[in-house]
């Protein structure tokens, strides 16, 4: 044997007890490192983006076009898009840009605050059935059930008809009225989920007091799918909007939305394909990084998706 | 099984009460007279007599009595806005042709939509894959109306194919179907891929392999029918959406469907009629439910399981 170790070809580096306890890098919270493989993510990362432009264009679009959204000029009917008209001009010669961003307003704000009334009064109510469990859990969610049965257009259709007006905030109420029970059954189901992991259980050994269980354990670990169905449901209300303004519900001139314009547009497709195209490529694109954004999301904060 | 089905036979009843409940008394908060919406001016005395007729000068909850009596019969009552036909013989006109279209494109949607998720699945992250996700997140990024009016413009404008608008032969049908369509063929195609890697990773697929199993065995036996279970559940959700969807479509394509009644009648406060509609649109999806929990639990045993043992807690 050639290669044979004698015991003194060992040496001793040796081994201090306090560097042994140091921690080789600064500990990370939960949040640190979602961010941390969020980043990693270009695509996710990419949409974020091109949300925060869309976001932007919206906000200061019409301040650098130098036009009005609702002055009619018909001179400049039915234009291509041009140099003084990017997104060319509609059948009454406003600006088609201007209005795309103002209509984006609308649009993302309803997107926003549907998703916003929807994902938390739905916690709060699943949160309460799973944390109160038994029969309250019962009815509560049998209440949900029966709410669910109701076709959702339906009621939304009825309710914008019955309350006989067309702002944003009866737009919002048809849309939220029912939509809010399916986030309830999720959060419900995620932290019957938690509570019975074997984390949750040694807490309760331990005797930690069931409110701290809740605000330690049950709700941090829901936020994420929080999160994630918060970022899923924006394009849904974009989107049931958009239906509601081509049925005649939606936001009523002169106020405008992605949908209203391109609902408007539709009607002259033959003749100014343009006027429809930009309205829905906000709107294809809105949906595109809000879905993307989901998936990164999703990805970077549940931790049984980490590999 | 058999009781668990009669169980949900019983819920059904319950759900169908509720929500008829909840659209007569939705039905009546609508503001408007459905005697003035059917001609403006009407003398006051003619009106009376009208209402009277209809039983509108009753208080409301006698008239939900009434209209509930009646439903217990079968009878739907006669349309408002057009005198001498009844509801149900309306509807039994058009809900044919919504269930038509929207049974044949969720038919084609889902096949496809599934088959088309298993193939991408199968070339995870080659260029089959990556085309099928791209298009398939494009199909779920465009409103429906603006597919249907890029399909009327493609297929029956710029190259004369099919008829643009309008109901009646088969080729009718071609637009409508393909509009309706891309929704159920995009949602699937990525549920099913999701579906399919998640089943892959189990560890009983690991024990097939081990066990010298063929790959199409696998694939058949092992990954598609458990894979295949969150997709049946999603279909009970896109039967409900056919209603939805084909609001718009048949505006589009001037479709004497249900959908497109359904807007005309809530325009016109045709009360029996909204009403009547809804009782079908709802039974309807209700009991789609219905047979896809008897279904599914049929199929998954572990559901039957996770029920009783909740009813054995509370």
């Amino acid at each position: 044997m050639e290669n044979e170790f004698y015991s003194d070809d060992f040496r001793i580096i040796g081994c201090e007890e306090e560097s042994g306890e140091a921690i080789g890098r600064a500990p990370i919270n939960y949040w640190q490192n979602g961010w941390l493989r969020f980043k990693k993510n270009k695509v996710a990362l990419v949409s974020s983006i091109l949300l925060g432009l869309i976001i932007a264009m919206t906000i200061i679009g019409p301040m650098i076009s130098g036009y009005k959204m609702d002055i009619a000029a018909l001179t400049t009917r039915n234009k291509w898009p041009s140099a003084a008209h990017w997104f060319g001009t509609d059948q009454l010669g406003r600006d088609i840009f201007t209005r795309v961003c103002v209509g984006g307003r609308v649009s993302l704000l309803i997107g926003f605050l549907g998703a916003v009334i929807v994902v938390v009064l739905g916690s709060l109510y699943g949160g309460i059935a799973a944390y109160f469990g038994g029969r309250v859990d019962t009815v509560m969610m049998r209440i949900v059930e029966i709410l669910k049965s109701v076709p959702h257009m339906l009621v939304v259709i009825m309710i914008s008809i019955v309350l006989n007006s067309r702002s944003i905030p009866t737009l919002l109420l048809a849309m939220t009225i029912t939509g809010w029970c399916s986030t309830a059954q999720l959060v419900r189901s995620q932290m019957l989920q938690i509570s019975r992991e074997e984390y949750v259980m040694a807490a309760r050994i331990m005797r930690v007091p069931p409110l701290t269980i809740v605000l330690k354990h049950l709700i941090p670990n829901s936020l994420s799918v929080i999160i994630v169905n918060f970022t899923f449901r924006i394009p849904g209300f974009i989107f049931g909007e958009a239906f509601l303004s081509y049925v005649g519900l939606g936001v009523q001139s002169p106020n405008t939305s992605w949908g209203a314009l391109a609902a408007a547009a539709s009607s002259t497709v033959l003749f100014y394909p343009y006027q429809i195209f930009f309205p829905t490529l906000m709107i294809a694109l809105t949906m595109l990084c809000f879905t993307l954004l989901g998936d990164g999301l999703r990805d970077a904060l549940d931790p049984k998706l980490w590999r | 099984m058999l009781k668990y089905s009669l169980k949900r036979i019983g819920y059904m009843l319950i759900v169908c009460f509720v929500v008829i409940t909840i659209t007569f008394f939705l039905v009546h908060l609508i503001p408007g007279d459905p005697i003035l919406a059917m001609a403006s001016e009407v003398p006051e005395d003619v009106r009376v007599v009208y209402m009277a007729k209809y039983g509108f000068d009753q208080p409301l909850y006698i008239q939900y009595f009434k209209f509930m009596g009646q439903l217990f019969s079968g009878n739907l009552g006669d349309s408002l806005r057009y005198p001498g036909r009844s509801v149900a013989e309306i509807i039994k006109s058009c809900a044919p042709i919504s269930a038509q279209i929207g049974g044949i494109s969720l038919a084609i949607g889902f096949i496809a939509g599934v088959v088309l998720g298993i193939f991408a699945a199968m070339n995870l992250n080659r260029w089959q894959d990556r085309t099928i996700m791209i298009l398939s997140l494009i199909g779920t990024t465009l409103p429906v109306f603006v597919i249907a009016t890029l399909v009327q413009y493609f297929l029956s404008v710029f190259w004369p194919i099919f008829p643009t608008t309008g109901w009646g032969g088969a080729e009718y049908l071609v637009l409508p179907v393909i509009c309706m369509l891309v929704d159920p063929l995009a949602t699937y195609a990525r549920y099913m891929r999701s579906s399919v890697l998640d089943v892959i990773g189990q560890d009983y697929i690991l024990t097939a392999e081990a066990k010298g199993a063929s790959n199409f065995r696998i694939i058949t036996r092992h990954i598609l029918r458990n894979a295949f279970i969150p997709c049946l559940t999603m279909l009970v959700t896109s039967i409900s959406g056919i209603v939805a969807g084909s609001f718009i479509i048949e505006t589009v394509f001037s479709i004497p469907g249900l959908g497109r009644y359904l807007i005309s009648a809530i325009n016109d406060r045709d009360y029996s009629m909204v009403l009547g509609i809804n009782v079908v649109i709802t039974s309807f999806y209700i009991l789609t439910v219905l047979l896809a929990d008897i279904l599914i639990s049929a199929v998954d045993p572990r559901i039957r399981l996770a029920d009783n043992k909740g009813r054995g807690k509370a």
